[in-house]
């Protein structure tokens, strides 16, 4: 029972992590064809600027919420505008820049803050004994703030203006541009909205994991195996593909011998056999080539 | 004796009419020679070091171009081959007692085995799904290397394989030739009848299905191939190293190859080769500032890639010589017409 509970809560946790990171990643693949390596490095960023703020400065931790979730997503369009945008049209050299972005962002981490192992308070102190395991509530604000702001894009990009036109440029980027859609302010707003939600996972999770200039790496292959497993630009299937996943995580590390060694292979195992059934992922849909 | 005479004027005449006649073949030629007589003015060991795992990795690059760049079947996990080669020649090293010259050849064919596993799932996914896939399938291995540590030494790695060859300088010739000649059989296959399949297939592929040929097979077989020749990198870098550890299937080295090659210009095998060769004795050069040294090498990337991202030695290429509107030959870009046809090169 212990056991049941600590898995659901870690399944439920980095499910929605992986959530919030592969919806961000697809949004800015699907509006601008843009493979983004450094998108977990924005992560990585916006977790190190939360630790500046509260424990070099001491000030609050939900200052450096806010701090951290502005400074990236600034950064993000300061990095889109420097380096992507001029090479846009070529997808290899996009794909190496933003490598090479998120190389230099974990270089700079770690000139600033070095390499070592880093923590960061939490934003609410206190836990709460389920069945005899202590659940903390930052672990149940971590996942409600992800589910809320899932909701939220959710209407952003069902309801508004500005998510029509996202969602048509993903759909036919020539036909949008045809329509009055300025393509290149939606892509640049999209690469906010995409790094503004990497920077608020970074911040949400931050209290529950340690900081370390390598830290993006893991989140990115599972980003990845996420996206993969739930269809490229399915919003329903990058979420439902992170909690398979984070699940799937949970499970390996708390049942299997070895299991913190297993539990990235047995997930992207997963997202490999489920590709050979259906190799356009779970909800994705089998568009035709693209000639 | 006549006939020496004949082939020796045959020679001639090939590096008169053919050779010298074109900057970038000169340069080739000037690189050949360059590498094979490094040895003769230095024996500094640390030159010759980095010399050997240049080579190695440049055979490493050169065939992720073939399969990724050629065949556009766009791979992000080609430490996968590496690693298999390597912990391949590895173990058949240390736990069968097989010399250098038989396991690297036989940690090539465990790649090849292993780019078949990964190919035939991956035949039905295309672009960036393909892409993202193959990312998954070295840390799955890595997975299970850190998973069984008394066969694969675990964090360790295998250790105390057998040395490549007695000294540095056999070493640094074996590496070299077998990188000059593995590229200029990569190199001929992406020129002959088959290449041009795997050109084909990159460009449309629906179109190839069309004329009747195989893609399947066709694909499979620039897995293999690719699998093959970063296997036998691999096998070479553990007998050289003389160590084979999880470092050689990290993302990292994946993400390595990828930069090498697209920063050289992929589709080209000339460029990833061209590239490793400038870029990994840089990273030894930016060993004098350590902490900064990553930092300046992804600087170094994204500054070459804004003014020349179609990959540094394509845009060279294109600075020195020109292609002729009529008869798409090239010549140097001095010329005002075209040395074959004599059409206006403009």
């Amino acid at each position: 029972m212990v056991l049941l509970i600590d898995i659901i809560m870690s399944g439920l946790i980095s499910g929605s992590v992986f959530a919030l990171l592969a919806i961000g990643f697809s949004l800015i693949f699907g509006v601008a064809r843009i493979v983004n390596i450094a998108h977990t490095a924005f992560y990585m960023v916006a977790a190190y600027c939360i630790y500046f703020v509260t424990q070099r400065m001491g000030l609050h931790p939900l200052w450096g919420m806010v701090t951290a979730i502005v400074l990236v997503t600034l950064l993000g369009i300061i990095a889109y505008k420097l380096f992507i945008n001029p090479i846009r049209e070529h997808h290899g050299a996009v794909l190496i820049a933003t490598i090479a972005l998120a190389m230099a962002f974990q270089e700079v981490m770690g000139l600033i803050f070095t390499g070592s192992y880093l923590s960061v308070p939490k934003l609410i102190q206190g836990y709460h004994v389920i069945l005899g395991v202590k659940v903390f509530y930052q672990q149940l604000l971590t996942f409600g703030a992800a589910l809320l702001i899932l909701a939220g894009l959710w209407s952003l990009l069902m309801r508004t203006k500005l998510g029509l036109a996202v969602r048509s440029t993903a759909q036919d980027r020539e036909v949008a541009n045809l329509m009055g859609i300025n393509e290149a302010r939606v892509a640049m707003m999209t690469m906010g909205l995409s790094v503004g939600l990497a920077a608020f996972t970074g911040a949400v999770v931050v209290p529950l994991t340690v900081l370390e200039p390598h830290m993006w790496m893991h989140p990115l292959i599972m980003m990845m195996a996420v996206v993969v497993l739930g269809g490229l630009g399915s919003l329903k299937g990058s979420f439902l593909g992170a909690y398979i996943l984070g699940f799937a995580e949970a499970l390996v590390v708390f049942l299997a011998p070895m299991g913190a060694f297993l539990k990235g292979s047995v997930a992207l195992s997963i997202m490999i056999l489920v590709l050979i059934i259906r190799p356009e992922g779970l909800f994705g849909v089998s568009f035709e080539e693209e000639r | 004796m006549d006939l020496i005479f004949f082939y020796l004027r045959k020679l001639f005449n090939i590096i008169k009419n053919e050779v010298l006649v074109l900057p970038s073949r000169i340069i080739v030629v000037l690189f050949f020679l360059f590498l094979l007589l490094i040895p003769l003015f230095t024996s500094d060991p640390y030159l010759l070091r980095i010399f050997t795992l240049t080579s190695i990795f440049a055979i490493l690059a050169a065939s992720w171009d073939l399969l990724s760049g050629f065949t556009g079947q766009m791979n992000f996990g080609h430490a996968l081959f590496f690693g298999v080669g390597a912990y391949g020649a590895a173990m058949l090293n240390k736990y069968a007692g097989i010399p250098p010259w038989g396991t690297i050849p036989l940690g090539g064919l465990g790649a090849v085995l292993a780019g078949l596993i990964i190919g035939i799932p991956c035949l039905r996914l295309r672009g960036t799904y393909l892409a993202l896939t193959t990312l998954a399938f070295p840390i799955i291995l890595m997975g299970l290397v850190f998973a069984f540590p008394n066969i694969t030494g675990g964090e360790l790695g295998i250790s105390g394989i057998a040395r490549l060859a007695k000294s540095r300088v056999a070493d640094y010739y074996i590496a070299v030739v077998v990188m000059l000649g593995l590229c200029t059989i990569m190199w001929k296959i992406t020129d002959s009848n088959t290449g041009i399949i795997f050109h084909a297939i990159r460009e449309d592929e629906l179109a190839v299905r069309a004329s009747g040929i195989n893609t399947t097979r066709y694909k499979l077989l620039a897995f293999s191939l690719s699998g093959f020749f970063a296997g036998i990198s691999g096998g070479l870098y553990a007998h050289f190293m003389r160590i084979a550890g999880p470092s050689t299937l990290e993302v990292s080295m994946s993400f390595q190859v990828v930069i090498w090659a697209i920063f050289g210009g992929i589709v080209t095998i000339y460029g990833p080769v061209g590239a490793v060769f400038v870029l990994f004795p840089l990273m030894e050069v930016l060993r004098f500032w350590q902490d900064y040294r990553i930092l300046m090498f992804a600087c170094v990337v994204l500054l070459i890639l804004l003014y020349m991202p179609d990959g540094l030695f394509r845009w060279l290429r294109e600075k020195i010589e020109k292609e002729c509107p009529r008869c798409k030959i090239r010549s140097i870009a001095t010329r005002k017409t075209c040395r074959i046809c004599t059409a206006q090169l403009d």
